[in-house]
């Protein structure tokens, strides 16, 4: 079976989107655009959600819980066969990653929208991805090569690796199932938890350790993989802003990023596509020391981000549109036409927050039904919004109600125009972590660019 | 007597403790889940568990009973 589906017309006739909330209204939204029939699946949870009747058809395919719904590909599959869909896009977490997802997709006849699943495969395993950016010369930080077996193991490894280390789940993602240890103490009970979540929540217990920098900034990059071979890359998102290990705010480019570290990352992210042969839309991640503006492969996520939007703000590229123009066989539209230089151009600055379903203090999860729901608008504003007034926030899904990006000629007007937006985005009926981003927007620290994978930790300690 | 309740809408995840187990203050009872958070239900006074009324898998409004400890 060939790894990717055959060139077929220039443009996809239809394409089933397998996820849901606002990933899946902005991937309809795009599709619907260019003419592609969009078909959204949903779980019994998101009936009333604004993506189900933005669709062109809408497939039920079962309970809430994520097992029963979004990751049953079982019925996923079903619901393509039963509307003629031509393609499958997976937006971000659920099956995106999911290698095997993808191959049973293009068994079935269908076109995946992604890379091919071997690059899947191979940068899904977080071990098996720094050994191959490690031979590639891209640079990664100390750490293990193999899976840790046991907590003895690991303190081994710590002892050559240095202190403090970052010990993950090597089929993890989306920050989930990591913890830093500073001693063999600490090192012993973060293995111990990194393993139950890793089984639970990917279902594969394999563990990897990293030497962790501090002070540091996490910095990635957008890169496009073009029908022939090329990489291109798209600018970086600093993405410093988070808390549990999870992304609350990102912006472009990064305030501690200069032209020379920025042509070395980039340069660097090209190579890694290139090495497993990049398809698509990707992103690869890096650890930037904020000390020495050294910088270190994290991991490379084979799918779209949810911070993209703010990469197509300053690009005037609409990624979701790429990615299906790469999917029907076609190439891109990147500048005027297919892209010669391989430098894409950027304009001004832009900033996402994600505005979340949880208390703006402590970050705990506040499910409930949405009473009211306000957003910005004006200049350089864009809302990508899951939900509208009267949905039902349930405790099944991830807490994102919306992201607000915001555009601006520089940092300092796009920074302003974030102010007054959060101020006027009103939802009421749960708590939700606005607060937390006008406090993030007036403190010093995000204000002058300086800040680290920490600031959360000082804003709210 | 001490009933531990429900916090919020939430997944039963793991059920740590059982029915007749002698608790410590801070002790594990239930590991809940929502929107992709472990929310760990602790004992808030040493204690028996009388009564256990969560089963994994079961999902909980707030204020729904989760645990007696005498």
């Amino acid at each position: 079976m060939p790894d990717t589906a055959e060139p077929g017309p220039a443009v996809l006739e239809s394409v089933l989107v397998a996820n849901r909330g606002e990933i899946a209204r902005r991937v309809i939204a795009t599709a619907r655009r260019m003419g592609i029939r969009a078909i959204a699946v949903y779980s019994e949870a998101d009936a009333g959600l604004p993506f189900v009747r933005e669709a062109d058809e809408a497939v039920l395919i079962g309970p809430p819980p994520p097992a029963r719904s979004y990751l049953d590909a079982g019925a996923i599959l079903r619901a393509a066969r039963d509307t003629g869909a031509r393609a499958v896009h997976p937006g971000y977490g659920f099956l995106s990653e999911n290698g095997l997802f993808a191959r049973t997709v293009i068994d079935a006849g269908l076109a995946w929208v992604g890379p091919p699943p071997s690059a899947i495969e191979q940068m899904g395993d977080k071990i098996s991805a720094r050994n191959l950016m490690a031979a590639a010369g891209v640079p990664v930080a100390p750490g293990t090569t193999e899976p840790v077996n046991d907590a003895g193991e690991a303190v081994a490894a710590a002892a050559f690796i240095g202190y403090p280390v970052m010990v993950k789940a090597a089929a993890g993602g989306g920050g989930i199932g990591m913890s830093a240890a500073a001693d063999p103490e600490q090192l012993v009970a973060a293995f111990e938890t990194a393993r139950s979540r890793a089984e639970r929540f990917f279902g594969n217990p394999a563990i990897l350790l990293e030497r962790y920098v501090a002070p540091a900034r996490h910095v990635e990059v957008q890169i496009l993989g073009l029908p022939g071979g090329r990489v291109l890359a798209l600018g970086e998102r600093d993405c410093s802003v988070q808390r549990r290990h999870q992304k609350v705010a990102e912006e472009t480019p990064s305030p501690g990023v200069g032209p020379a570290l920025r042509a070395r990352m980039q340069e660097a992210a090209v190579r890694a596509g290139e090495t497993v042969g990049y398809l698509g839309a990707g992103t690869v991640e890096f650890l930037v020391d904020a000390r020495t503006a050294d910088f270190t492969f994290l991991e490379m996520n084979t799918r779209l981000q949810v911070e993209h939007p703010v990469t197509e703000m300053v690009t005037g590229i609409d990624l979701v549109e790429q990615q299906l123009r790469i999917a029907a066989g076609g190439d891109v539209s990147v500048g005027a036409g297919p892209c010669a230089t391989g430098r894409v151009p950027a304009s001004g600055h832009a900033i996402e927050l994600r505005v979340y379903a949880e208390d703006p203090d402590r970050f705990l999860p506040s499910p409930g039904t949405i009473t009211g729901w306000t957003e910005p608008s004006g200049e350089g504003i864009r809302v990508d919004a899951g939900y509208e007034a009267g949905n039902q926030v349930t405790q099944f899904y991830d807490p994102l109600l919306a992201k607000l990006c915001v555009w601006g000629p520089d940092r300092d007007e796009a920074l302003r125009r974030a102010r007054d937006a959060v101020a006027s985005f009103r939802i009421t009926g749960l708590k939700t972590n606005l607060a937390f981003h006008a406090d993030l927007l007036d403190s010093e620290e995000f204000s002058d660019g300086g800040y680290d994978t920490l600031v959360v930790s000082r804003l709210r300690p | 007597m001490a009933e531990v309740r429900a916090e919020m809408v939430a997944n039963v995840w793991k059920v740590v403790t059982a029915e007749g187990e002698e608790v410590s203050d801070g002790a594990t009872l239930v590991i809940l889940e929502s929107m992709k958070m472990e929310i760990p239900v602790l004992a808030e006074g040493p204690g028996t568990v009388t009564k256990l009324a969560v089963a994994e898998g079961d999902v909980i409004q707030e204020g729904d009973l989760i645990a007696i400890i005498e």
